[in-house]
């Protein structure tokens, strides 16, 4: 009952440091609102309105219904019409163009003659992935154009025709896999910012060894410094689900308690974490700069943006301590594929177990960083 | 050398630092803080001036603005003929300024500084070598130019500091609290370079310190409380008008604690306080107040002492409010009600049991190789105060930690009131109440939220809770500020405040760690009060400080250098163990540079 007590105590002065703090209170509210919008409406894989420019030496119909083609699409751009060889380096060299159509000469006749007519596509490679997709969309605009002029003309196709139908993403709409990862991203940051502060700003003042000599046990210290950021913690991704859901529409197919549990595990790490960084500083300034020192790598690691299956083997391992890589693919798979909880399972308890042991570890330094 | 000696060749008296009708303020938040209002004064040539008052007086403010860091809000300042308003640039180029915290670099070494310093102040090659010298001889760092800065003893880094401000050879050299946690030997040092300074060289000082005893060195002093001058004048004629009302003053009887708390509650006492055996009191008006005293107290005898400059403060501040004594803190007296001390009724003491409560036995802590405590033992007995006295980095501090169970012992054995507060239990540590050095408070919550936190850390619950706080807002005056932060509270307050959750849970052993640095002398003097109180009431203190004068509160008292204990007992066999023929009633500062240079010598 008295430690109930105490914990209750030491849980609403941590509120009222917090809260009663506008610093404190700008940091948990307003940069998670702004990173969630711009995240959501900035980072896409989607390639649109790709600037391209037309070089056409052919006169005939069959070039004009080709860029008639690139015209009508919404993911291309015409920003230029050239005659001249010599003009298309220029536009590449300054950015001015991603991708030059050239169709040669004899492209019309020998298409009506039977034969096939050639197009030369000049794209710029200085982004490899970029240039990639854009010559993705180049050659689905050409196989349409293939289908129908082999349809109008009556000639019999290629034997083996390739149809594609993406699962989970049918219009491979990046913002789908994007917005998932940034629920788990920010509610790391802001469930970090929150606890790595909290022992170190005690530390700095000297109101922590005040604390230890009165009867609070370490465990005792941890609940009280835990919870509070349990609750932000928990809040914050509630908000980000929220947003993902009405505002961004991405579909929640999964179940919700299945998230629950896997958002809840994954709080209790980012705590852990936290507070064994804030256990291990002595000033704001160390707590901040450990908190970063773990959230870039982190975020890296997570697989969130890069695939963690691309990566060398060695850093494969050290993203096993990643809480954030477990919590990806639970959000992902809750969100997009309805993903039952048995197989989600094998990503809850290695969050269960990180938050163990950086919890324990925080609470044994209370106690023991000596100085 | 005499004063005679002293030469002034360049300056003439409106030429070295003028300060017309000067005033600034800060806005902290939404409050704002008038450090200075007013203030006008003209500083004698070729001479130290001594600048005085209590910390949050305004002393760094004015320092900040005459080397023309900060500009003021109103008024005009001339520095060496030049407006600091306009020209800082070039006052900086002709002054020497040493702030509280000097910039010296930790990882060059002396002579690195020095160098450093030299080349930051344009001080031409062909000139270095006789300065360097001269320095050095002045100093006596000559023997560590090659050790790293970081390495020096405060002393020492403070001696530093002074020779990297000097490096020029200034007209006039500004000392912001050059002498605050320095050992005494050092602060002696110290003292001996800057008469040289200014009888060699004619150099004029400006100097500000809040030890009150440093005013008897200047030739001038500035009275400084709250943003105004209170007085301005030589030493002497600050406590001319006490001679004839200081005493010291001894009943067969009553102990001195209950003596000085009586006197405390007569009007015609100004102040009272602990002197070895006796109470010092100073009193109102001559005669006739003596007459009171003696009739009112049978038996008691007075025996008359000099005035001291501090309690031409204490008369200054009290009587110039209209205060009686002993009521706390003078400064924000329109605003805040004072506080009544009256723990007495409060705190029952529980039955003791005999022997110590505060039991060290060879107690060592090493940091690698540095032994910050080595090898100490002493024991405390119930009810009684005792105090750990030393300069900075003595070992006072580490030795307080490992009693409160805050850092692990390296070798020895430690028990407070049977327990090693490390590995005790929680409840064990119910009974400990700590004051840490830096009054350690919650600051954005307010007075109340940090009491009623403390309360339940103590496990104090509802209605309890809400009693036991009530009584502690009264009793510390603090009823008036508790919706307030305490982080905005004057010093005095949060030192108040701190006691107070220290206090929350009745505890019957107290740690206070330097509980009075940076207060003023009236708010320390209320300090103490209470803490009599306590200790009539049964409870045990443990206490560490800096100031020379506070050892003659404790019962016994622990004198640290270096992590040793060089001498132990009652104030008065510590301060008699220093008696020479030629000083027959030494000061605890004497006692304490004698042990420090035997120590010393011992060790060569």
């Amino acid at each position: 009952m008295a430690a109930l007590m105490r914990i209750l105590a030491l849980m609403i002065k941590e509120f009222l440091s917090l809260l009663k703090d506008k610093k404190s209170r700008f940091v948990i509210i307003v940069p998670p609102l702004v990173q969630l919008l711009v995240f959501g409406y900035a980072a896409t894989y989607d390639l649109t309105r790709v600037p391209y420019a037309v070089y056409n030496e052919d006169s005939g119909g069959a070039a004009r219904d080709l860029l008639a083609d690139f015209h009508g699409s919404p993911y291309f751009h015409r920003v230029a019409v050239i005659t001249h060889q010599q003009q298309i380096a220029p536009l590449i060299d300054d950015r001015r163009a991603l991708v030059v159509v050239h169709i040669q000469r004899q492209f019309s006749r020998n298409l009506l003659s039977g034969r096939s007519g050639s197009v030369q596509v000049i794209v710029d490679g200085r982004n490899s992935n970029t240039a990639l997709i854009a010559l993705g969309y180049v050659r689905d605009i050409i196989v349409a154009f293939n289908l129908r002029w082999d349809n109008d003309h009556h000639i019999t196709g290629p034997p083996a025709q390739l149809v594609t139908r993406a699962w989970f993403n049918p219009n491979l709409l990046s913002r789908w896999f994007v917005v998932p990862g940034i629920v788990g991203l920010l509610t790391l940051v802001v469930t970090m910012l929150v606890t790595a502060l909290s022992v170190a700003r005690e530390r700095e003042q000297g109101t922590f060894d005040q604390l230890l000599v009165t009867p609070f046990t370490p465990l005792e210290i941890l609940l009280g410094k835990a919870l509070p950021g349990f609750i932000i913690g928990m809040a914050e991704a509630t908000v980000m689900i929220v947003a993902a859901v009405w505002w961004f529409d991405v579909p929640l197919l999964g179940n919700l308690l299945t998230l629950y549990v896997g958002t809840v595990l994954f709080v209790i790490a980012a705590i852990g974490v936290g507070l064994a960084i804030s256990a291990i500083s002595a000033t704001m300034q160390q707590g901040l700069l450990g908190a970063f020192l773990f959230l870039v790598p982190a975020i890296i690691l997570s697989g969130f943006t890069t695939p963690i299956a691309n990566m060398p083997q060695l850093v494969q391992w050290i993203t096993l301590a990643d809480p954030l890589r477990y919590f990806v693919v639970i959000l992902r798979g809750v969100f997009l594929q309805a993903t039952p909880w048995h197989l989600l399972a094998g990503q809850m308890w290695p969050m269960a177990l990180i938050g163990g042991l950086t919890l324990s570890t925080a609470a044994w330094l209370f106690r023991h960083r000596s100085y | 050398m005499s004063a005679a000696s002293a030469i002034s060749p360049i300056t003439s008296a409106t030429d070295i630092l003028e300060l017309k009708n000067v005033s600034k303020r800060f806005h902290i938040g939404k409050r704002e803080v008038r450090a200075l209002e007013a203030v006008s004064f003209v500083m004698q040539p070729g001479a130290v001036t001594g600048l005085i008052g209590p910390d949050g007086a305004g002393k760094t403010t004015l320092m900040r603005l005459v080397a023309g860091l900060l500009c003021p809000d109103g008024g005009e300042i001339r520095v060496l003929g030049i407006d600091a308003a306009k020209d800082p640039q070039s006052i900086q180029s002709s002054i020497g300024y040493m702030p509280q915290r000097f910039g010296l670099y930790e990882d060059l070494t002396v002579q690195e500084n020095l160098d450093l310093y030299a080349d930051l102040q344009g001080v031409l090659p062909g000139d270095r070598l006789k300065r360097y010298e001269d320095l050095m001889r002045m100093t006596n760092l000559g023997a560590f130019r090659g050790r790293l800065a970081g390495r020096l003893s405060g002393g020492m880094k403070q001696k530093l500091g002074l020779a990297c401000a000097l490096v020029r050879g200034p007209r006039l050299i500004l000392l912001d609290e050059p002498t605050v946690g320095v050992d005494p030997v050092s602060r002696r040092e110290l003292w001996a370079i800057v008469y040289r300074l200014v009888e060699n060289q004619g150099v004029s000082v400006l100097l500000s310190t809040a030890y009150l005893d440093e005013a008897q060195r200047c030739r001038d002093v500035v009275l400084m409380s709250e943003g105004r001058i209170l007085h301005q004048g030589p030493p002497s004629q600050f406590t001319q008008p006490l001679t004839g009302r200081t005493f010291q003053m001894h009943v067969p009887g009553i102990t001195k604690r209950s003596l000085m708390r009586e006197l405390g509650g007569r009007p015609e006492v100004v102040d009272a306080v602990i002197i070895g055996d006796d109470v010092r009191v100073v009193l109102s008006r001559a005669p006739e107040a003596q007459k009171q005293v003696t009739a009112a107290f049978s038996g008691a005898v007075l025996v008359a002492v000099p005035p001291r400059f501090e309690d031409s403060f204490v008369d200054t501040l009290r009587v110039g409010k209209g205060e009686p004594p002993p009521t706390p803190s003078a400064k924000p007296a329109a605003v805040l009600p004072a506080a009544p001390v009256a723990i007495v009724k409060t705190i029952v003491p529980p039955p003791k049991a005999a022997g110590a409560v505060i039991e060290v036995k060879n107690l060592t802590k090493q940091f690698g190789a540095f032994y910050a405590v080595h090898d100490i033992s002493f024991s405390v007995a119930p009810g009684k105060i005792f105090g750990l006295l030393g300069a900075n980095g003595a070992g006072k501090s580490t030795t307080f930690r490992m009693l409160c169970g805050l850092l692990p012992i390296s070798g020895g054995m430690l028990r407070v009131a049977g327990h090693d507060l490390r590995t005790a239990r929680a409840a064990a540590r119910g009974r400990v109440g700590y004051m840490s050095q830096k009054f350690s408070l919650y600051g954005n919550l307010s007075v109340m939220e940090n009491l009623r936190f403390f309360a339940s850390a103590y496990g104090l619950m509802g209605r309890n809770r809400s009693r036991r706080i009530d009584e502690v807002l009264g009793e510390f005056g603090l009823s008036a500020v508790a919706d307030m932060n305490s982080g905005g509270l004057p010093l005095g307050f949060k030192q108040r405040l701190a006691l107070a959750a220290a206090l929350m849970h009745k505890p019957d052993i107290l740690f206070l760690d330097e509980p009075t640095s940076g207060v003023d002398p009236l708010a320390r003097r209320e300090f103490w009060h209470r803490i009599n109180a306590l200790v009539d009431a049964g409870v045990t203190i443990m206490v560490t400080t800096h100031f020379m004068e506070e050892a003659e509160y404790c019962d016994e008292l622990a004198i640290m250098a270096a992590g040793r204990i060089l001498s132990m007992g009652t104030p008065a066999q510590i301060r008699h163990s220093a008696a020479t023929p030629a000083n027959t009633n030494p000061t605890m500062e004497d006692a304490f540079i004698n042990l420090i240079e035997s120590a010393q010598r011992k060790a060569a």
